[in-house]
């Protein structure tokens, strides 16, 4: 992965980087040594390491904003990091650039249940969000597989997902308000615990940038009332393509499930083989569909699900019946990333989305691939919003292997691209998607997102080298082509 | 006396039937510096500045739904299709769009049911739904648009979990045409509930009223809507339910199966006995109503008066409301968003009362719009809610990424683009 080119000077004067730092933050809150910073050579996609120039863990806004204004003065790179669980790289470090840590940003500031919302630290735990809630009956709605570790501070900035996103939404659905710095070291605030913004919505347009805009000290989240009850069906299916049209048969009659997950058949053979979840072992493809609400409510679209199923042609229908019994239901579902990790060394993890209907046609010809480049491939599935996350098994120390396993990834992502689907669901771009954004933006398209960075960090100075394939410097982005009155206008590709 | 701005009124127009012909309109512009008024079909024309342009893009011609999938929950469509074309299509396979687009037609003194998709984007809409399921710009997937540089670039796509790129929709959507002329946009759209109910309690003050909206909000029955007339409002209603009582009217939404709408519904009177006596309205008249809260119906006409809407943090109101009713006269108040949004209707005076409005608003948090208001008056108080100097700069920068000779509706949202 081609990242770019460190600037020898500033790689030069790192002591006195270092040294400048110190005095900016309080002791033991700047890390250079050089075993401090190896924990933060990498984050969740441990395939790229790089140590950082140095580790700042600042613990006020002010000093967040005195770091990166430091930064912005000096022309040092500054990478932002919150809990590091990124799945796509995007806090991978940069060798000349300061690695600025969130993790000491680890209050919940307030919980304010008239307004349904609460105030935290981009540092908490997504999960600590809904605990510190549970009690009153509130939780968080987001629920990215990660959520006992990632930040929610890393969470808005990859506006994560998770199993509810059908019916809750993104966190981009679920946050009210930021308090963000800028490069420059402006203090701003985007939104509140009101709905919608004045001006321009910088809130929206700063979910999911992967810090390339600013650094978020703080982030105001919705509360919802935790629903009285759920239930979850196991739906078995003889093909992957009839419990596709199963899913489509559930939204077609009005219901939206809290939760709807697919696992193909080497998925549900991985997990059954780790936690015994009582999964059938005879079907091709296998559907978990949550229901919640009041008991009333589960109880009568639980019947209705169940007729649909058997219409569709499910060969296996299990309805939970205690909660023991849906909590069963979903420990192997979540349970199917380690699970995979269990049958091979190393796996992938793959995000694209794809429209729903093209489910069969793109499992069938992931399964080519997988025979062309003698890769296994699980796939577990967010049903309800298209979201695939297929998991190749490889084997690092096998020379070779790794590259071809991210070719075969590549390969998925295009093909998703090309039924009409995308990138990234819920895991960002990073590093590890970024040189296919070509496959889904035009040049046009690209120059106009880096455009909207510059208006942020005209220099490029936050987390460069991730989600855009080519570094153009803002001045060349500004200019207008305007040439003897006419302007060029190339034929764009259509895609 | 606010009139809507008709096409006619503009200079010349300019009415592409086709994205080619939207570029090279803005390439024209571009070349000639000529700023534009983008326009749909001109029914939210009056909301915001009077704009500078010397000619007006009409983006009306860019019609049809180009894609349906009831199925994938998604629609595409040209911006200028009719936002009741897409709620006709989508409802005759038992679809809405979810965040309930408000008419605000006449309101504003426009014709009804004529708004345009660009036009409900580009304004970032939405109805008393709001609370449970977003604005516009959380149903907003995908767009493709002709930039102020004449470019035409796409951002987002047509599935509903993405993060490939920034979110561009999220700044286009709520930008008034500033940013570029959006010329087809994806959309989200989901299964129209089943059942429709609502809880009627009678004759709270507006503290009260909200105590009960937040009571609501907080007890796991899921309201889809929460909003309160006083009683002068109330009367002005189309549903016997709400006029006859003549009494003050805080509502709660219901929606869902049926046999749990029922459930809900007999819990939350239950729950919210303390308040007085309720009712309940059904079906038909739990829509009517809902669609007048939406359109803001009881407010309509009377052109002399002002209409500021507001938005804080639902706790903020009664305070806010206390602080104002102290100083405006004849003010009055349609709370929806479980308290807080406040569609404020209030006598015309020559500052608008901007000062007194966005005076009284929460310290942190909270914002004002003059949404309807003469001509003159546009031009000389501030329509928006005014930023700090950073806020505003960064808006400038971020403008001039789009549009950096600013040719779209220049002075629309600010005197300072």
């Amino acid at each position: 992965m081609q990242m770019p080119e460190p600037d020898g000077s500033v790689i030069r004067a790192r002591n006195q980087i270092v040294a400048d730092l110190k005095r900016m933050l309080k002791p033991g809150c700047v890390i250079s040594s050089s075993e401090e910073i190896r924990p933060y050579e990498s984050d969740g996609l441990t395939a790229y390491r790089q140590l950082p120039l140095v580790v700042a863990l600042p613990e006020t806004t002010e000093e967040v904003a005195r770091v990166l204004k430091y930064c912005s003065e000096r022309g040092v790179k500054v990478v932002p990091r919150g809990a590091g669980t990124s799945l796509s790289g995007g806090a991978l470090p940069l060798a000349d650039g300061v690695l600025l840590g969130l993790g000491k940003f680890n209050r919940i500031l307030e919980i304010d249940y008239d307004n349904r919302c609460a105030v935290v630290q981009p540092g908490v735990a997504n999960l600590a969000i809904s605990t510190a809630v549970a009690d009153d009956g509130f939780y968080y709605a987001p629920d990215p597989s990660s959520q006992i570790a990632c930040s929610i501070g890393g969470n808005v900035a990859e506006n994560a997902g998770g199993i509810h996103c059908l019916k809750y939404g993104l966190t981009t659905n679920n946050i009210l308000g930021v308090e963000f710095v800028t490069i420059d070291g402006e203090i701003l605030r985007f939104g509140g615990k009101h709905l919608d913004a004045e001006g321009y919505d910088f809130l929206g347009l700063i979910t999911g940038s992967e810090g390339l805009l600013g650094v978020m000290t703080e982030v105001t989240v919705r509360l919802l009332k935790k629903a009285e009850t759920a239930r979850a069906l196991l739906l078995g299916f003889a093909k992957n393509e009839t419990a596709g049209e199963a899913v489509n048969a559930i939204i077609s009659a009005g219901i939206i499930p809290a939760g709807m997950e697919m696992m193909d058949r080497p998925a549900i053979h991985a997990v059954e083989g780790f936690v015994k979840a009582g999964y059938p072992l005879d079907v091709e493809a296998l559907l978990i569909v949550e229901l919640d609400g009041p008991s009333v409510e589960v109880d009568y679209l639980i019947d209705e699900v169940v007729t649909i199923a058997e219409n569709s042609g499910a060969t296996y229908v299990r309805v939970s019946e205690s909660e023991e019994e849906r909590l069963a239901f979903w420990a192997g579902r979540k349970a199917a990333f380690p699970a995979v990790g269990r049958i091979s060394p190393d796996y992938l993890c793959m995000d694209g989305t794809i429209p729903r209907a093209q489910l069969s046609h793109v499992l069938t010809r992931m399964s080519e691939m997988s025979d062309h480049y003698g890769l296994r491939v699980a796939n577990v599935f967010h049903a309800g919003d298209g979201n695939l996350h297929p998991l190749i098994l490889y084997d690092a120390n096998e020379p070779g292997e790794l590259e071809r396993c991210e070719a075969f990834g590549a390969d998925i992502l295009k093909l998703c691209v090309a039924v009409g689907g995308v990138l990234s669901g819920e895991h960002g771009i990073g590093v590890e998607k970024r040189d296919l954004m070509g496959e889904m933006f035009s040049e046009i398209d690209l120059k106009q997102q880096q455009r909207v960075k510059c208006a942020f960090d005209p220099a490029s100075l936050l987390n460069p080298g991730k989600v855009f394939p080519t570094l153009h410097r803002c001045a060349e982005l500004g200019r207008l082509h305007v040439h003897k009155g006419k302007l060029p206008f190339p034929e764009l590709p259509r895609f | 006396m606010v009139e809507a701005e008709s096409l006619e009124s503009g200079g010349d127009a300019i009415t592409p039937e086709s994205v080619d012909g939207v570029r090279e309109a803005l390439a024209n512009a571009l070349e000639h510096k000529t700023p534009l008024e983008l326009l749909g079909r001109g029914t939210k024309r009056s909301i915001g500045r009077p704009s500078n342009a010397e000619e007006t893009l009409d983006l009306s011609k860019l019609t049809g739904i180009s894609l349906y999938e009831p199925e994938e929950l998604i629609l595409s469509a040209a911006t200028g299709t009719t936002v009741k074309e897409i709620e006709d299509t989508v409802g005759a396979k038992g679809q809405i769009m979810a965040f309930e687009p408000p008419d605000l037609g006449p309101l504003l003194g426009a014709p009804k049911e004529s708004g345009t998709l660009g036009g409900l984007l580009a304004c970032n809409l939405a109805g008393p739904r709001r609370i449970k399921s977003g604005a516009a710009r959380d149903h907003f997937l995908g767009v493709s648009c002709v930039s102020g540089r004449g470019e035409i670039f796409k951002a987002g796509g047509r599935v509903m979990k993405n993060v490939s790129g920034y979110d561009m929709m999220k700044i286009l959507a709520g930008s008034y045409g500033t940013l570029a002329a959006m010329t087809s946009a994806t959309i989200k759209v989901l299964p129209r509930p089943e059942k429709t109910y609502t809880v009627l309690l009678y004759g709270l003050a507006e503290k009260e009223a909200v105590a009960a909206l937040t009571q609501g909000l907080c007890s796991a029955h899921e309201l889809s809507a929460a909003a309160h007339l006083p009683a002068a409002l109330a009367a002005r209603s189309g549903v016997s339910h709400v006029s006859e009582p003549g009494r003050a009217v805080t509502a709660l939404r219901i929606e869902g199966p049926g046999p749990s709408v029922l459930h809900r519904t007999e819990a939350l009177r239950r729950e919210l006995a303390a308040f007085g006596d309720s009712e309940e309205l059904h079906s038909q008249n739990s829509l009517a109503f809902w669609r007048e809260v939406r359109d803001v119906t009881a407010l309509q006409g009377d052109f002399d008066r002002l209409i500021w809407k507001i938005s804080v943090a639902p706790s903020e109101t009664p305070a806010f409301l206390a602080r104002l009713g102290g100083t405006i006269p004849e003010m009055e108040a349609q709370l929806d968003w479980g308290g807080g949004l406040i569609w404020l209707s209030i006598p015309t005076r020559e500052d608008a009362w901007a000062p007194v409005v966005r005076g009284a608003l929460p310290q942190i948090g909270g914002h004002a719009t003059l949404l309807r208001a003469p001509r003159a008056l546009r031009i000389t108080a501030e329509v928006f809610q005014p930023q700090s100097k950073s806020m505003a700069a960064l808006s400038k920068r971020v403008k001039e990424s789009f549009d950096p000779m600013g040719l779209l509706n220049p002075g629309r949202m600010t005197a300072n683009f």
